[in-house]
C-alpha cells in the first residue's frame, strides 16, 4: 500500500461525508423512517466486500476460517440490502402513492 | 482490464448520491429508493463480472451465499405487519453493521492464517481500519438488536413475556467512555503486536458490551434516534472496511450514509427539542420508576360520546401508539367518513413527530387507510387549531399529549406535546388509564371536560361508529 493510495481513500472519505452532510438538509417527518429505512440499506454496500472476501478461499488453502466468516457477511449484507430496499418500497408506496391519488 | 471495475463502481456510487438526494422528497423517495437499489445491483454485478473475468469465482458458495440472503430479507420485508416495521429496520441495520466488522474481520484472519503479516503503513492502516470497523460494527449489532427488542417492549422465552429493562443509572456514562478508550488502546497494541489474536478478540467483545451499554438505558421517544445513529454508525463501519479493502464504492457509499444518517439524527432530536448528548447520557424514563395510581376517572360509552358528537363541526383526531398496536386505522378512517356525512364535520390529524414508535409510523398506518395526505397536519401547525376544535379524539396516545411536558420537569420535560387539552372536548380512546412508555401519570385524562373510551382501539372505534350512524 502507498501512501498515495491512502491519501486517495482519505481524499473518498472525506468528501463523501461532506457531501452527505449537504445532501440531507430539510426532511418532513413522515419520511425519517424511509430514509433511514433507505440509507441503511446502502450501508449493506459491505456486500462488495464479502464478495471478495468470500471468494478468497480457494486461492489459499489455510483460509478457511476466513472464507467463513465472510460467507456469513455475504447473507447478512444481503439481508439488509434486499430486506432493507424492499421495506422501504413497501414504506414508500403507503405514503407516496396515496397521497398522489388524494391530491 | 481494471478500469471498468472502477467505472462501474463509481456509476454506483453516483446512483447513491441520487438516491438518497431524491429519498428526502416526498415526491420523489419511491424513484429515490430505486436508484439506490440499482446502485447495489450494479455494485453486486461489477464485483461477480470482475471475478468472473479473473477466472478465479467460487460460484457454489457466492451464489448461495447471495441466494440465501436475497430470500431471507425478502421474506422479511414482505411478511412485516406495519407495526413491526421499526423493530425491522432495526434489525436491518445490526445485520448490516455486523457485515462489515465480519469482512474487516475475516481480512485480518486471511493474514494472520497465511501469515504474511503486512508491515508499515499497510499494517497501521489494516489494523486501525480492522479495529474501527470492528468497534463501530459490533456495537450497531448488539445496539440495533436491544432496539430491536426494546420497540417489541420484550421477549418471549419458552412462553413467558419478559419486559426488555430500560436501566442506567448516571455512573453509566463514565464506563461508557473508558470502554471506548479500552478499545482504542486495544487498536493500538494490536500494531504493536500484530500476531496476538486476544487484543482482535478484546475488541469484539468490548465492542459488544458497548453497544447494549449504550442502549439500555434509552426509551420512549429517544428510541428512534438511537436506531438513527445506528444507522449512521453502520455506514461508518462499511467505510472504515473499505479502507481495509481498498474498495471505493465501500468508502464513498460508507461516508455518505454515515453523514447524512448523523445529520437525519440532528434533524429528529430537533423535533423532539432535545441534543443528542441528551438523549445519550440522560436517560429517559430510565428509573424505571413508573408512577402509581392514584386517581381514578369514570369511563364513558359509545353512545355518550357519539351524542356529544352529533353536529360537531370540528375534529381533530390524535392517533398513537394504540393505533397501530389495534390495527383501527380503517375504523378511524370510517369514522371520518361519517362525520363528514352526518353533519359536515371538518376532519384533521394531528402527528406528533415521534408518535408511534418511529417518525413518519402514523402517516404510513393512515396513508394505508386511504386518508387524504393533505389533512395530515403536524404538531407544529395544528397546534393553535385546538381552541376551536369542538371535540379531539385522542387514539391510544399518551405521552404526546401529556400536559406534564410543558412543566419543565420529569422524564417528559421539553418534549413538544400535541394541545389536545385546548379542545372543548377530549375523548380519548385508551385500554386504561395506566401510564405511557415514559412513566408518567397524564393529567389529560382526570379532566372535566374528557371523555375516557376504556378498550381496545378497534374495538371502541367501531362501537363509536355504529353510535354516529344511529343519532
Amino acid at each position: 500500500m502507498t501512501p498515495e493510495f491512502l491519501i486517495g481513500n482519505m481524499t473518498l472519505f472525506i468528501l463523501a461525508i461532506f457531501l452527505g452532510f449537504e445532501l440531507i438538509t430539510k426532511v418532513p417527518a413522515t419520511l425519517h423512517t424511509p430514509l433511514m429505512s433507505g440509507a441503511n440499506a446502502i450501508s449493506g454496500i459491505s456486500i462488495i466486500g464479502a464478495l471478495i472476501g468470500s471468494n478468497v478461499v480457494y486461492d489459499n488453502g489455510n483460509t478457511e476460517l476466513s472464507g467463513l466468516l465472510a460467507f456469513v457477511a455475504v447473507v447478512l449484507a444481503m439481508i439488509n440490502v434486499v430486506g432493507g430496499f424492499a421495506v422501504t418500497n413497501r414504506m414508500l408506496n403507503m405514503i407516496a402513492g396515496k397521497k398522489r391519488r388524494g391530491a | 482490464m481494471e478500469e471498468w471495475i472502477s467505472i462501474g463502481y463509481l456509476l454506483s456510487a453516483a446512483l447513491f448520491i441520487f438516491g438518497l438526494k431524491k429519498l428526502g422528497h416526498p415526491k420523489t423517495a419511491p424513484f429515490g429508493n430505486q436508484l439506490g437499489a440499482l446502485g447495489m445491483l450494479v455494485a453486486v454485478l461489477t464485483t461477480v463480472i470482475s471475478m468472473q473475468v479473473q477466472g478465479n469465482a467460487n460460484w457454489e458458495l457466492i451464489i448461495a451465499g447471495l441466494v440465501v440472503g436475497s430470500l431471507i430479507g425478502y421474506w422479511l420485508a414482505v411478511r412485516v405487519e406495519m407495526t413491526g416495521m421499526p423493530e425491522l429496520v432495526a434489525m436491518f441495520n445490526g445485520f448490516g453493521g455486523a457485515a462489515s466488522a465480519l469482512v474487516a474481520l475475516s481480512e485480518v484472519q486471511k493474514y494472520m492464517d497465511g501469515g504474511d503479516i503486512p508491515t508499515g503503513l499497510k499494517l497501521t492502516v489494516t489494523m486501525v481500519a480492522a479495529g474501527l470497523s470492528a468497534l463501530v460494527g459490533w456495537m450497531t449489532l448488539t445496539g440495533s438488536l436491544l432496539a430491536m427488542y426494546k420497540l417489541k417492549g420484550g421477549i418471549e422465552i419458552f412462553g413467558k413475556w419478559i419486559r426488555t429493562p430500560t436501566w442506567g443509572p448516571t455512573w453509566l456514562n463514565p464506563v461508557k467512555v473508558l470502554l471506548f478508550l479500552s478499545v482504542l488502546v486495544m487498536i493500538y497494541l494490536s500494531i504493536e503486536e500484530p500476531t496476538n489474536e486476544t487484543y482482535l478478540w478484546g475488541i469484539i467483545g468490548v465492542s459488544c458490551l458497548l453497544g447494549l451499554v449504550l442502549v439500555l438505558p434509552i426509551g420512549g421517544a429517544d428510541m428512534p434516534v438511537v436506531v438513527s445513529l445506528l444507522n449512521s454508525l453502520s455506514g461508518i463501519a462499511a467505510a472504515f472496511t473499505g479502507f481495509i479493502i481498498g474498495n471505493s464504492v465501500l468508502i464513498i457509499a460508507g461516508s455518505l450514509v454515515g453523514a447524512s444518517g448523523l445529520i437525519l439524527t440532528f434533524i429528529m432530536c430537533k423535533a423532539m427539542n432535545r441534543t443528542l448528548l441528551d438523549v445519550l447520557f440522560k436517560s429517559f424514563g430510565g428509573n424505571g420508576e413508573k408512577q402509581t395510581l392514584t386517581r381514578t376517572k369514570v369511563g364513558s360509552d359509545a353512545d355518550e360520546v357519539a351524542m356529544m358528537l352529533d353536529g360537531a363541526q370540528k375534529v381533530i383526531i390524535v392517533p398513537g401508539y394504540g393505533m397501530a398496536v389495534s390495527q383501527c386505522q380503517h375504523q378511524v378512517k370510517e369514522f371520518a367518513d361519517l362525520m363528514k356525512e352526518k353533519f359536515d364535520t371538518e376532519i384533521k390529524y394531528a402527528i406528533h413527530p415521534v408518535a408511534g414508535r418511529m417518525p413518519g409510523h402514523m402517516n404510513v398506518l393512515l396513508a394505508e387507510a386511504n386518508v387524504p395526505y393533505e389533512q395530515l397536519i403536524e404538531m407544529d401547525e395544528i397546534n393553535g387549531e385546538f381552541p376551536d376544535c369542538d371535540v379531539a379524539l385522542v387514539i391510544g396516545a399518551n405521552d404526546t399529549t401529556n400536559p406534564a411536558a410543558r412543566t419543565g420537569e420529569g422524564p417528559l420535560a421539553g418534549m413538544p406535546i400535541i394541545n389536545a387539552d385546548a379542545a372543548r372536548t377530549v375523548v380519548i380512546i385508551k385500554r386504561s388509564l395506566s401510564v405511557g412508555y415514559a412513566g408518567v401519570d397524564n393529567d389529560l385524562f382526570y379532566m372535566d371536560k374528557t371523555m375516557m373510551l376504556f378498550g381496545d382501539g378497534k374495538v371502541m372505534m367501531s362501537g363509536l361508529n355504529t353510535a354516529v350512524k344511529e343519532i
